[in-house]
């Protein structure tokens, strides 16, 4: 950990009550820090409300206690240093982390109002409504066609017309279809790097999920590959609400709506792109987001 | 002082860029391979090399001793004299030759000296001759006889004459057979079938004294069917008999008159003769021709002579069966403990006690799951169906129906065995499945089942196949289990055949690794089986390979379909 310890004027007329070395120290000493909400954020209609949310693998904690909505039909990008628990908050709201033993949870998320942790809420049904990308490319082992339709087909959709326009749209929608057109029926292992995760984005929204996940969807691919998913968060703006965990600040910045900078388990401050990328509240996020630390 | 504390040092830097480098490693693990290499291949190669070239017909040579005696027959054998041990025993060079003629000598192979040989030829006329019984015959062909008549004299004239008649001959022999086995055989059942069927139903009688009318009136249906079928099957028994006797009568009275080297002559029928060549005088073409014959016969007709000669065709039938039926009765069961143990099964201390158990099961001697199988399966299991359902051969014949060894049991037996080497391959196939495929399947909304249906499973196929080749290339080997339940020296009725049920899983069988011990070690004639027992080997080592090239196959169109490349 590199904390750049410059002392810089406080702005937007905020009260400074921390410094920037003081917030960070204090999050790495385990104190409570409160999270910077910008108030644009707070204005904007959620599709999915994380409510003190809280969480432990075994006796460490992961997540303290994080709050933020995540506004409907925008791309909101989750950055921060690598452990910041990231993944983790993405992986917590289709309950994936259920698989893991040892995890343990306080808080809540609701879906469109919807408890996530009720429960009576049935964990089988609540991930059919979210599609997740993941960092590697993991198609499955079926053709590109039957990968497609891979969440129709586990609900008993066997309707060859009603797949058949499914899977166009997606691929359509994952700026994948020109490519595949030809080959749907092939193994979907045959694809490059690139293609396997926009098929995996495709997959992804097939069902028309409430809301895409995407874990670091880029990390493993190159520069051109990357380029083109970046492309296609784009277009899926507007029409899906997406949540992004990304490394890359740039990414953040060209493909998000907002941005939240998470630390050692804690939101840190929270904000539109532009905001937290020009003029954000604290120091720290600064520091972060220009590259001196992180 | 200074140079001698230099030269310690300068030795240890050498050794360390030595381990650095690690050149001896290099060696000493390809040394290994090599070695291992070595071995197989040169196994192999024997087994290969002896098994293929049993059936090669090998010249004829007529040994004529210093003191008179004659002696006509293959070379199978030569020792060389040692000068230093030749002083102690008084031993020469000697050469061991198969002189056939069993009913004349009173043996099939001889010893002679090198010293005591005056002369040693290849005659062109002498004959190899194979027969349904007694062994080999090697002489010189005289005569061919039919009844009185004498069809032709002199070798020439003799063997072109019987190259003539011999197969006309033959054919009517195994169509005597044919009926005899098959035509004969089905009658036989039928008979016994409809027995069986008034046993039945005084049977039924005994146990459902109630209604006793509508059970008389059973039995009585059941006694008039009886007598139907024996009118039936005497009427054709007859027919049979009619053409048996025919076929026999035209066959009556044909025979070679053959003289021996050291001169006596003998009559052989011509029926009784399975084959005949002049190995002196065939061109490679020819010599090639009686090979493939003799392959041929080995791999198609039943076996003769205690086995050591004829065909092992029921064997090959018997063990290809039971390999497979063995593979279609693990998998399942292997797959799906595995798939428990990986997938579901919390892990714990009882799940490590579990696998320990299942991977000691894989040292259990074979032998105590053969004394479990005919325990359990062939008495308990058996015992109870027979109890059941095949009441009436039980209480008319003394005769178990599954209660005994057959091929289900000993099917059921060596995937018993092999269940440990399936769990362990699929329990290492299904850890192999990247984590993030399950995840993905949730992540779609998928539960449990389905991941496990769709993407697991799939994707771990490769890996089961796997553990499916090793566990049929050990279950297709294994002789001490199947000697307890099922496996006999002689089972002509296939387990699966033209009749019905087609399937007969309570038939015992014939194995090839049973009978590589049985000809090896239990044949009267010991010296001519040696060929056959490195020619079975050699055929069984073909089939297991056969099986697996086919099992890789299948493997490697799995793996292109589903496992990915990983960039």
């Amino acid at each position: 950990m590199n904390i750049q310890a410059e002392p810089t004027a406080p702005r937007g007329g905020q009260p400074e009550t921390v410094t920037a070395t003081d917030r960070l120290q204090a999050v790495a000493a385990g104190r409570d820090v409160p999270s910077e909400v910008h108030p644009e954020v707070l204005e904007a209609t959620p599709v999915l409300e994380i409510d003190r949310f809280n969480l432990w693998y075994g006796g460490k904690q992961a997540l303290h206690g994080i709050t933020m909505p995540i506004p409907n039909n925008k791309v909101t990008a989750l950055i921060g240093p690598s452990g910041c628990g990231k993944s983790t908050l993405l992986r917590s709201v289709n309950r994936l982390n259920d698989l893991v033993q040892s995890v343990r949870i306080t808080g809540d998320m609701r879906l469109n109002g919807d408890s996530i942790y009720d429960p009576r809420m049935d964990v089988i049904e609540l991930r059919k409504r979210m599609g997740m990308v993941f960092q590697k490319p993991n198609p499955f082992p079926m053709s590109i066609y039957e990968n497609v339709v891979y969440a129709l087909r586990i609900d008993g959709e066997n309707n060859r017309a009603a797949l058949d326009e499914v899977c166009e749209l997606s691929l359509r929608g994952a700026a994948l279809w020109d490519e595949v057109k030809d080959r749907l029926h092939d193994s979907a292992i045959g694809l490059s790097g690139g293609q396997q995760q926009r098929l995996c984005i495709a997959r992804a929204i097939a069902a028309e999920p409430e809301v895409l996940l995407l874990d670091e969807p880029c990390s493993a691919l190159d520069p051109i590959a990357t380029g083109k998913v970046e492309d296609l968060i784009q277009e899926l703006r507007g029409r899906y609400s997406v949540l992004i965990v990304t490394h890359n600040m740039q990414q953040a910045s060209r493909t998000s709506d907002y941005t939240a900078f998470m630390y050692l388990g804690r939101l840190i401050e929270y904000g539109t792109t532009s905001g937290i990328f020009t003029k954000p509240i604290l120091r720290e996020t600064e520091a972060y987001v220009t590259g001196r630390f992180g | 002082m200074n140079s001698d504390r230099q030269r310690p040092r300068r030795m240890r830097s050498s050794y360390s860029s030595l381990t650095a480098h690690g050149e001896p490693w290099v060696w000493l693990t390809g040394g290994a391979l090599a070695l291992a290499i070595m071995m197989i291949t040169g196994l192999l190669a024997f087994i290969a090399i002896r098994g293929a070239s049993t059936f090669w017909p090998v010249p004829l040579e007529l040994v004529e001793l210093a003191d008179g005696r004659r002696a006509l027959g293959e070379v199978s054998e030569k020792e060389e004299a040692e000068a230093a041990t030749a002083a102690v025993t008084g031993r020469s060079a000697r050469r061991l030759v198969r002189t056939a003629n069993f009913e004349v000598s009173g043996k099939h192979y001889e010893w002679f000296d090198d010293a005591a040989i005056a002369e040693v030829s290849r005659p062109e006329w002498a004959t190899a001759l194979e027969r349904l019984e007694g062994g080999r015959f090697h002489g010189f062909p005289v005569r061919l006889l039919h009844g009185d008549e004498v069809i032709a004299v002199g070798p020439e004239e003799t063997w072109k004459a019987f190259e003539r008649e011999h197969p006309a001959v033959r054919r009517r022999w195994r169509e005597v057979m044919r009926i005899d086995r098959h035509d004969r055989g089905r009658l036989q059942r039928d008979l016994r079938a409809a027995r069986l069927a008034v046993v039945q139903a005084g049977l039924d009688a005994g146990t459902a004294a109630a209604n006793s009318a509508s059970v008389s009136a059973a039995q009585a249906a059941a006694a008039a069917t009886e007598q139907e079928v024996i009118a039936r099957v005497n009427g054709r028994s007859a027919e049979l008999d009619a053409q048996t006797a025919a076929l026999r009568r035209q066959n009556e009275g044909w025979g070679l008159e053959v003289e021996t080297a050291d001169g006596i002559k003998k009559i052989l029928p011509l029926e009784g003769i399975v084959r005949a060549w002049q190995p002196n005088r065939l061109s490679t073409a020819g010599k090639l021709g009686v090979y493939a014959g003799r392959w041929q016969e080995f791999l198609t007709d039943d076996p003769r002579e205690a086995n050591s000669a004829g065909g092992v065709f029921p064997a090959i039938w018997g063990t290809v069966s039971m390999t497979l039926i063995m593979a279609l009765l693990v998998a399942p069961f292997g797959v799906l403990a595995a798939l428990y143990l990986r997938e579901y099964a919390s892990r714990g201390p009882v799940t490590t006690a579990v696998r320990i158990a299942i991977n000691n099961l894989a040292g259990v001697p074979s032998i105590v799951y053969g004394a479990f199988g005919l325990g359990f399966f062939c008495y308990a299991l058996g015992g109870s169906i027979d109890e059941l359902f095949f009441r009436a051969s039980l209480v008319a014949d003394k005769q178990p129906t599954f209660g005994t060894g057959g091929l289900l049991w000993a099917s059921l037996t060596l995937a018993l065995l092999t269940l440990p080497v399936v769990i362990v391959a699929t329990e290492e196939a299904l850890s192999a499945v990247p984590n993030s495929m399950r995840e993905g399947s949730y992540a779609c909304g998928a539960g449990k089942w389905q991941t496990i249906r769709r993407i697991v499973l799939p994707r771990a196929l490769p890996g089961i196949m796997t553990g499916l080749i090793l566990a049929m290339a050990r279950g297709a080997g294994e002789v001490a289990p199947l000697m307890l339940v099922g496996v006999k020296k002689l089972a002509l009725d296939l387990p699966i055949d033209g009749t019905f049920p087609f399937v007969h899983p309570e038939r015992e069988f014939m194995h090839l690794a049973y009978l590589i011990y049985d000809v090896g070690f239990q044949s009267p004639n010991s010296q001519a089986a040696k060929p056959m027992v490195f020619t079975i080997t050699f055929l069984l080592v073909a089939i297991i390979a056969l099986l697996n090239v086919a099992a890789i196959w299948l493997r490697s169109r799995l793996k292109r379909r589903y496992v990915s490349q990983q960039f």
